[in-house]
Parts: structure tokens; C-alpha cells; sequence
């Protein structure tokens, strides 16, 4: 029985990166939708959940969670025999190896989450929304997106994930914008030759698999 | 055990909060400036530090680390026989609020700060150009509304992971430490008890230490 309970929808990035994170460690969840275009995540019984009024949030028996990488954290380190035991550092790797995974997913969350979150807003969800793209807009973030991914394409040749030897948490938490910017313009990472192959890897796997399905799975 | 050596400025905000740790574990360590002015920090013994050439970079024996907040976990584990635990790594409730409110500052509170301050002091300071005054209004809107949800919590709990001091506060220190000193100050007077919450923080030692080597000291 799952104590796991995630809120919000798996199209959400932020979302999805906490579910790869979930069926990467074997660990059962309770998805509990939160209807945003109703503003549910602005209603009061929300924010007492997530403060900022945003998805995901996660609850299980001993706490409530927020942001994303905070919560793929907690899952890692509340449940460290179970599924995928490499995702934090490697098995013996010990504080070098946690800590490269700390270097790469800060580099995530500080110089690929910003161009590319703005590019998925442009490229996705402007036009689902029906808001106006801003061509200005996509080519500034195109811009720098292609300097980052220039940078993880050097380091892409000398080791097999970003970490590492192993796929980690850093890797993963690129799935969720990479997967709808590769289906919108698969140029930008498959023009380079290491990033074309490690996106193809980290993509295979069974657990962004299960929630590509998710996010593909008709609503009601 | 040898100190650490960290590449960067100490007038440099990430730089700055990895010396706030240092300085709170009480660790040796060597400051060795990079000249951005004249592009060191794109050039390529730096770029063999930090492949998206920014400052600070750690070195560490044969180990070379880049990103701040990453730098910072480091040297804390590193350190943690000095008695100073800012991460709480042996509570899994309390390391669960360190990373989810260290994340608010890397993800809300750093995007709406930071453009105020590289706009009202960085520009004009530093490169001697005009501030973007449309920028500023409306990363001030945004902030407005972080600190809107920050003074909800520090009215709940002492600092921001809970009732002890931690890495969570103490990332917030560079970023902010600069907003004191552009007109933008202000905006902290409406939020009583963030503003109690900074005075705290910024009392103790390794603060007064670290804010003596930035700008406007």
C-alpha cells in the first residue's frame, strides 16, 4: 500500500522528473491530480502542501516535500536499498561521487533549466494554451541552450554519463524538458554526436518509459 | 589535513557563499583571484576548472568542483567533525527541509533577486552601463511575492528548514547582501519577519567576515 503520494500531472516537467525518480527506485506512489485549470494550485488547501502555489508536491508518512530535486533527493536517501542504488553516487562511491552528482545536477538546474524551460513554454505550451510565441524569445534560448549543450558535449566524450560511469539523478533530471525539445526540434541534441548518444540512452530507459506512458495516457 | 583552493573573487556572490561555509566549518583554504576583466575565467586553465567558465571553482587534492551550492555540500560533508552541521544529514525529516528550501533559493528566490541587482549595481558598477529599469520592476514584482511566501514560513519557524540555522539560509546571504545596498533595499521593510530573520543571519561571524571583502563594506 502506497504511504507515497504525488500531486499534480504527469505532463507537468517538474512532474514527470519526480515520477522517473519514483519508478527508477521501485517505489509505489498514489498520483492525486491537481486541476490547474481550475486553480487548484492556488486553492488554499494546496498552498498549505506547496507554498508557491506549484506541482509537484509529495507527502508521504513522515513529511511534505517540494521542489522537484529536493524531492528526488528525499526519495533516494528515504529509500536507499530499494530499485536503481547508483542514481546518488555510485554504490561505493562515497563523497566523490555524491558530490559529482551535486556538481552536474546544479549545472541542470542553473545553466540547462532555464533556456530550456523557457524553450518548452515557447515551442509546447504557448501554442496548447493558446498564448502568442515570442520568436525573439526562442532564438535568445536556442542561443544559449546550444552553449550549454556545447559544454555537455565535451564532457559527454570523455565520460559515459554526466556524473560518471553511471546513469545518476543528474541525468534524469534533464528527461522531462529534453524528452518535448527533442519532439520539437530533435536537431539541437542529435546534431551532437555525444549528446545524441547519451540522450538516446537515458531515454530508453524502462522508467521514463512508464512515464512517457503516463503523459500519453488519455485524460479522464 | 591541507586546506582547499577556490578560484573566484570574494566580491563574487558564488564565491561568496562557499567562503560563508569555509568560513562557518572554520577550514584553511587559499583564495586565488581570477581576473574576469581581462577574461580568465574563459580562458582555458579555467575552463579545465569549470567547463561553463564561471567563478568559483574548488580544488581539492586531484578533485575540481564547479557550482556554488555544489562546492558548498562538499566542503560541509568535508568538515563535519568541526561541529558546525548545516546540512543534518543524520535526520532524514530535517536534510528533506535543507534541500527543498536550498532549492527555493536556487529556484525562486535567485531569479527574482538576482536580475535587480545585476541590473542595479552590476551594470552600472562594474561595466559602466544603464540600469534596465523594466527588468527591475518586474523581478521586484516576483520577489514580492517570494518573500510573501517566505515571511509565512519564518513567522512558523526560526529559519527556513526549521528551528536551526543551515545551508538553506545561508545561500540566500550573497544575493541579498547586494540588494541592501541598491535603493531596492526597501522592499524587505514590508516582510518583518524575513527582515528579523536577516538581521539574525547576518550576525554571525563568518557573515561579518565574508561581507567585509564584497562590495560596499
Amino acid at each position: 500500500m502506497a504511504s507515497v503520494t504525488v500531486y499534480g500531472t504527469p505532463l507537468s516537467p517538474a512532474v514527470s522528473r519526480v515520477l522517473a525518480c519514483l519508478f527508477e527506485k521501485d517505489v509505489d506512489f498514489k498520483l492525486a491530480p491537481v486541476d490547474m485549470a481550475k486553480g487548484q494550485h492556488k486553492s488554499p488547501d494546496f498552498l498549505k502542501l506547496q507554498p508557491f502555489g506549484q506541482v509537484p508536491a509529495f507527502q508521504d508518512e513522515l513529511t511534505t516535500v517540494f521542489e522537484s530535486r529536493a524531492i528526488c533527493k528525499y526519495i533516494c536517501n528515504k529509500y536507499p536499498e530499494k530499485g536503481n542504488q547508483t542514481l546518488m553516487g555510485g554504490r561505493d562511491g562515497g563523497l566523490l561521487a555524491q558530490t559529482s552528482v551535486d556538481q552536474w545536477l546544479e549545472a541542470e538546474g542553473q545553466s540547462f533549466n532555464p533556456p530550456s524551460s523557457a524553450l518548452v513554454f515557447q515551442l509546447a505550451f504557448a501554442p496548447m494554451f493558446g498564448f502568442k510565441q515570442d520568436p525573439a524569445a526562442i532564438e535568445q534560448n536556442e542561443a544559449k541552450l546550444a552553449n550549454v549543450l556545447d559544454v555537455y558535449d565535451r564532457r559527454l566524450g570523455e565520460s559515459k554519463f554526466l556524473a560518471g560511469d553511471d546513469f545518476t539523478l543528474a541525468d534524469l533530471a534533464h528527461l522531462p524538458n529534453g524528452h518535448i525539445l527533442v519532439s520539437k526540434n530533435e536537431d539541437l541534441f542529435m546534431s551532437r554526436k555525444n549528446v545524441g548518444r547519451w540522450w538516446v540512452e537515458i531515454s530508453a530507459r524502462p522508467a521514463w518509459k512508464k512515464v512517457v506512458e503516463m503523459q500519453n495516457a488519455p485524460l479522464g | 589535513m591541507a586546506g582547499v583552493k577556490i578560484y573566484g573573487k570574494p566580491i563574487s556572490t558564488c564565491t561568496a557563499r562557499v567562503l560563508l561555509c569555509l568560513e562557518e566549518v572554520g577550514a584553511e583554504y587559499q583564495l586565488v583571484s581570477i581576473n574576469m576583466p581581462s577574461g580568465e575565467h574563459k580562458g582555458p586553465a579555467h575552463l579545465a576548472r569549470n567547463p561553463f567558465g564561471q567563478i568559483p571553482a574548488l580544488e581539492d587534492g586531484d578533485l575540481v568542483l564547479f557550482e556554488s551550492r555544489a562546492i558548498s555540500k562538499y566542503v560541509l560533508r568535508k568538515y563535519k567533525e568541526s561541529g558546525t552541521d548545516l546540512l543534518k544529514e543524520g535526520n532524514l525529516a530535517e536534510s528533506a527541509m535543507v534541500e527543498v528550501w536550498l532549492e527555493a533559493e536556487s529556484q525562486q528566490y535567485n531569479p527574482a533577486i538576482s536580475p535587480i541587482v545585476w541590473q542595479s549595481l552590476i551594470v552600472p558598477k562594474m561595466y559602466g552601463g544603464t540600469p534596465d529599469q523594466a527588468i527591475i520592476d518586474s523581478s521586484l514584482e516576483k520577489l514580492k511575492k517570494v518573500l510573501e511566501v517566505y515571511e509565512a514560513r519564518l513567522s512558523k519557524s526560526k529559519y527556513l528548514a526549521g528551528n536551526f540555522f543551515s545551508l538553506a539560509d545561508l545561500s540566500h546571504f550573497p544575493f541579498t547582501r547586494y540588494l541592501m545596498i541598491t535603493p531596492y533595499a526597501s522592499v524587505f521593510e514590508s516582510y518583518p519577519h524575513v527582515k528579523a530573520w536577516w538581521e539574525d543571519i547576518t550576525s554571525r561571524p563568518a557573515f561579518k567576515k565574508v561581507s567585509a571583502g564584497m562590495l560596499g563594506s
